[in-house]
């Protein structure tokens, strides 16, 4: 046997097999139809490690078709090492076109953030999910959990919040904030920070939820209600970047990322969305000829 | 006046098994006299046919032995497992006078947080120990669909007040509380939602003496202004007697007595009642 003979890989298009595919399909179907439930399917192997992103990876390979163009961020950032082994994991088996324009792309695949620009109708945008079930810092048990579900009794999540506010004068949680999903189910948005939530309400596109280790897809259809969970004298509130800029294209009103320069001993402010930033810079440049 | 005369709870042929059960003991006459166990299959009996009603404004008794089914009734009409056979119905309950016990989950759980409050025999049952004291009453009123924080806090604090608990204590967690305090805490959660039931089992056992009385005391003063209906299950006679207008005394799962408490008191019919009685005096 030549050593040095590349094998003829002989893998499906886009990786997973067409009865997997429409496995994930039928899922995701039903996750669409009950906006925010957690719809159980049956996880593969993939070919990295479960909690990179498997979950997010299922969902865009049962989509991807040859008209596509995909995105792959992790936290906003087209670049990350994660992003760039998935995106080129994802052409590998399907030869799609990639671009880090938001605008451009047709199926998004992102950790822990929504880009700046809103998703439209024409658009899907992936998340990858660590924890799907919102009620597990309240009831360990999914069995349990389940029931608190489908009854609708969520006294407990929200009286976790009354102890965030009786302990801190406020509710602590940042990311991945619990909010209500068409006025029926409780669910988790990953950690996506809290500027990025109300980006849900009633949203033109299509948001689809993978948890590979966990094996749950749900979904927050076009024109859904999502409320985050507040009190009415403690009302929900996003992150402010008050004062601050992108050191790189000067935006006042995006996601900034906080960084620090030994070098200088300085803090600085850069657009969390890579590829936002840049088409800002672009834009920029034209206006300054 | 007629209202007057219809029990506010009414419970018949309450039948609470432990265990599969089988041919022998699914008729309950089976069992040996004098016992809830069934010899054939080791199933317990814990409540055995249990009938009685419960009028606004009332507090009823129920004595026994340790293991005479006393919790077992309680947290039967509290939903905490489901029960064999028998029906109960609530005269104020909004959808009619249905057995509760075949309703709907989410209609369960509408009848605990706005028709029943229960104070469990084990506080680490009835309260979150780890939360805060006024969490634990916030959970209730979450749970009815309250969700102003500051009214919370406000409701939470009259509450406390009511049964003696420093205000400044709203956010310590009972984990740190004495027995007599937890209780007090457990009883102003069952009050939180105004409810015309409330279950309290063994309120006062464990709490020395002069705790014991000031808990009496609330508890007489709770009947006097809301003119809540109480069931009051103690296996200590003088409890009974202190706060309950009629008893019924349990043994092995059965109801063998019932009737005034004075009567059952001063001259108690059945051998067993005659055995407690006379241990009190
Ligand atoms: N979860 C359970 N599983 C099996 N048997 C049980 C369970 N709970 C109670 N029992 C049995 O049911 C019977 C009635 O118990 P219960 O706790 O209702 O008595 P009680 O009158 O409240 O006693 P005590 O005065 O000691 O509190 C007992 O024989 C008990 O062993
Ligand atoms: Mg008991
Ligand atoms: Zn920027
Ligand atoms: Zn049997």
């Amino acid at each position: 046997m030549a050593m040095h003979t590349p094998l003829k890989q002989t893998y499906n298009y886009a990786f997973l097999d067409e009865g997997s595919k429409k496995e994930i399909r039928r899922a995701t179907l039903k996750a669409v139809a009950i906006p925010g439930y957690q719809v159980p399917f049956a996880s593969r192997e993939m070919p990295i490690g479960r909690g990179w992103g498997t979950g997010g990876l299922q969902l865009t390979l049962s989509l991807i078709g040859d008209g596509d163009t995909l995105k792959v961020i992790d936290q906003g950032n087209d670049d990350s090492v994660n992003a760039v082994s998935i995106k080129k994991l994802v052409q590998a088996c399907t030869n799609v076109a990639v671009t880090t324009d938001a605008e451009q792309a047709t199926l998004i695949q992102s950790r822990h953030r929504i880009p700046e620009v809103p998703i439209r109708a024409d658009q899907i945008l992936v998340f990858q999910v660590p924890i799907p079930e919102p009620l597990r810092f309240v009831e360990p048990k999914e069995k349990k959990s389940k029931h608190l579900h489908a009854e609708m009794d969520y006294s407990g999540i929200w009286l976790r919040l009354y102890e965030d506010i009786v302990k801190w004068g406020k509710i602590s949680i940042g990311a991945d904030y619990p909010a209500l999903a068409h006025k029926r189910y409780i669910f988790a948005p990953s950690p996506i920070p809290r500027y990025d939530l109300p980006k849900l309400h009633q949203a033109e596109g299509l948001f689809l939820f993978g948890a590979g280790r966990e094996k749950k897809i749900y979904a927050i259809p076009p024109y859904t209600d999502v409320e985050p969970l507040a009190f009415d004298d403690y009302p929900f509130e996003v992150e402010h970047f008050e004062g601050c800029s992108c050191r790189l294209c000067g935006s006042t009103d995006s996601f900034l990322d906080e960084l620090y320069d030994e070098a200088a001993g300085q803090t600085f402010y850069q657009c969390s969305d890579t590829g936002y930033c840049r088409k800002c810079r672009e834009r920029g440049a034209q206006h300054g000829k | 006046m007629g209202n007057e005369d219809r029990p506010l709870l009414a419970v018949r042929h309450l039948m609470k098994r432990f265990g599969k059960g089988c041919a022998t003991c699914r008729n309950p006459q089976n069992l040996p006299s004098g016992s809830s166990h069934c010899p054939h299959c080791g199933s317990v009996l814990a409540c055995n046919d249990i009938s009685f009603d419960l009028y606004e404004g009332e507090i009823l008794g129920i004595v026994g032995e340790s293991g005479s089914g006393k919790s077992s009734l309680v947290q039967s009409l509290y939903f905490d497992s489901p029960v064999t056979s028998g029906s109960a119905t609530i005269a104020t309950y909004n959808k009619g006078p249905r057995n509760i016990f075949l309703e709907s989950a989410q209609q369960k759980r509408y009848i605990r947080n706005h028709l029943m409050g229960m104070v469990y025999q084990n506080p680490w049952i009835g309260l979150k120990m780890n939360f805060s004291s006024g969490g634990n009453i916030a959970e209730k009123l979450i749970a009815a669909g309250d969700f102003n924080v500051r009214a919370i806090r406000s409701r939470a604090a009259d509450l406390l007040d009511h049964v003696e608990i420093p205000i400044t204590r709203m956010d310590e967690a009972p984990a740190h509380f004495s027995g007599g305090m937890q209780q007090r805490v457990q009883i102003s959660k069952a009050l939180a939602n105004k409810p015309p039931i409330l279950l309290l089992d063994e309120v006062t056992t464990g709490l020395d003496l002069s705790v014991q009385a000031r808990v009496l005391d609330l508890i007489r003063r709770i009947q006097r202004e809301n003119r809540t209906a109480m069931l009051v299950v103690s296996h200590d006679l003088g409890v009974i007697r202190m706060l309950c207008d009629r008893t019924l005394v349990m043994k092995q799962g059965r109801c063998i007595e019932a009737g005034l408490t004075d009567q059952i008191l001063e001259d108690p019919q059945h051998t067993y009642t005659q055995l407690l009685v006379h241990s009190l005096l």
